[in-house]
């Protein structure tokens, strides 16, 4: 069952993201960005990834701290991303447990 | 360049990757459909929301601010603030993009999303330049999602597991081990810096949305871009 005031929700959600997904990509090409913007955008991805991180991990608490120590560990001696999510959450757990 | 700008290989290869992300995402999803169940909403529309919005941090912001009848400005807004970040990805995969027209490039980018984002940024530095690679990582990273927000709406009430429950980690276990494959040496640690210490406080400030995300990729960038325009000169 779907509901109309839902349904219109739904559709305005979807409309403002995909105008997020694709809007920054058109606006870019119609642009033609300078030297200066292309090297920032090689940086854009690292940071972004360190902006959702670092609140988390300053917000957090051992459990956190450890967790994600590990999940770093874990990624860079196996190279697996899987294998380090796991790893860390587990590590997390184990932390939470002894508390 | 020559190779290939869209294949099933690169679709394979891609879906192949991005299901060891997956791993982070369930938790996630899962909140998003037992929220969704909690506010009321069906299984079908927990799955059309899951389905066109598909992106979870927006979908758990405004399934926060839910009422009846639905916000609809309010939820839009929502989705909007917190998915405005996307809007340096695109740009960030133009050298994949600009060899793409019709449903390859508009299925990229609606397909678009952090982890599978990530995962080809890493990949291309290595080389890869398939379209499909691509669209195969974030294909399979919309069923993941489709496919776990269903599972917690089913679940509904039943399984609530406490906020700050260890299971909740796997979302920022996963943000956390996508920095690894992203790091490409020490010309990238002040950029890095300079993001943590500008999402922290904008954080702090803004704890609605995902402000802090957008600073700390445009902080970062432009130190980033900063620094290089002076060792070039």
């Amino acid at each position: 069952m779907i509901e109309a005031s839902n349904l219109a929700a739904i559709l305005g959600m979807a409309l403002a993201t995909l105008a997020c997904r694709a809007g920054g990509y058109f606006l870019f090409r119609a642009l033609r960005p300078t030297p200066f913007l292309r090297a920032m955008l090689g940086y854009v991805p690292g940071a972004l990834f360190v902006g959702y991180v670092a609140p988390a991990l300053a917000a957090g608490g051992i459990k956190e701290w450890v967790g994600a120590a590990a999940t770093l560990i874990t990624v860079r001696v196996s190279g697996n991303i899987a294998i380090g999510i796991a790893a860390g959450t587990a590590s997390a757990w184990l932390v939470w447990l002894a508390r | 360049m020559s190779a290939p700008s869209f294949t099933a290989a690169g679709f394979l290869r891609g879906a192949r990757r991005s299901l060891a992300v997956a791993a982070g995402l369930a938790p996630f999803g899962l909140v998003v459909g037992v929220l969704a169940a909690g506010k009321g909403l069906s299984l079908a529309e927990t799955g059309l929301m899951s389905g066109l919005v598909f992106a979870g941090a927006s979908q758990i912001l405004a399934l926060d601010l839910w009422t009846h009848p639905a916000p609809v400005l309010a939820a839009s807004f929502a989705a909007f603030a917190v998915n405005l970040r996307m809007a340096l990805m695109g740009p960030a995969l133009a050298p994949w993009l600009e060899r793409l027209a019709g449903w390859r490039l508009w299925g990229n980018l609606f397909l678009l999303v952090d982890h599978g984002f990530a995962l080809a940024i890493a990949e291309g530095r290595r080389g890869e330049r398939d379209g499909g690679f691509l669209f195969g990582a974030g294909f399979a990273l919309w069923c993941a999602w489709l496919a776990c927000s269903l599972a917690g709406h089913l679940l509904g009430t039943t399984l609530h597991p406490p906020r700050g429950h260890p299971l909740f980690f796997a979302a920022l276990a996963a943000f956390v081990s996508l920095l690894v494959p992203l790091w490409r040496g020490r010309h990238d640690a002040l950029p890095w810096l300079a993001a943590a210490a500008v999402a922290l406080p904008v954080a702090r400030l803004a704890p609605h949305g995902a402000w802090h995300v957008l600073a700390a990729a445009l902080a970062g960038g432009l130190v980033g871009a900063g620094l290089e325009t002076r060792r070039g000169r």
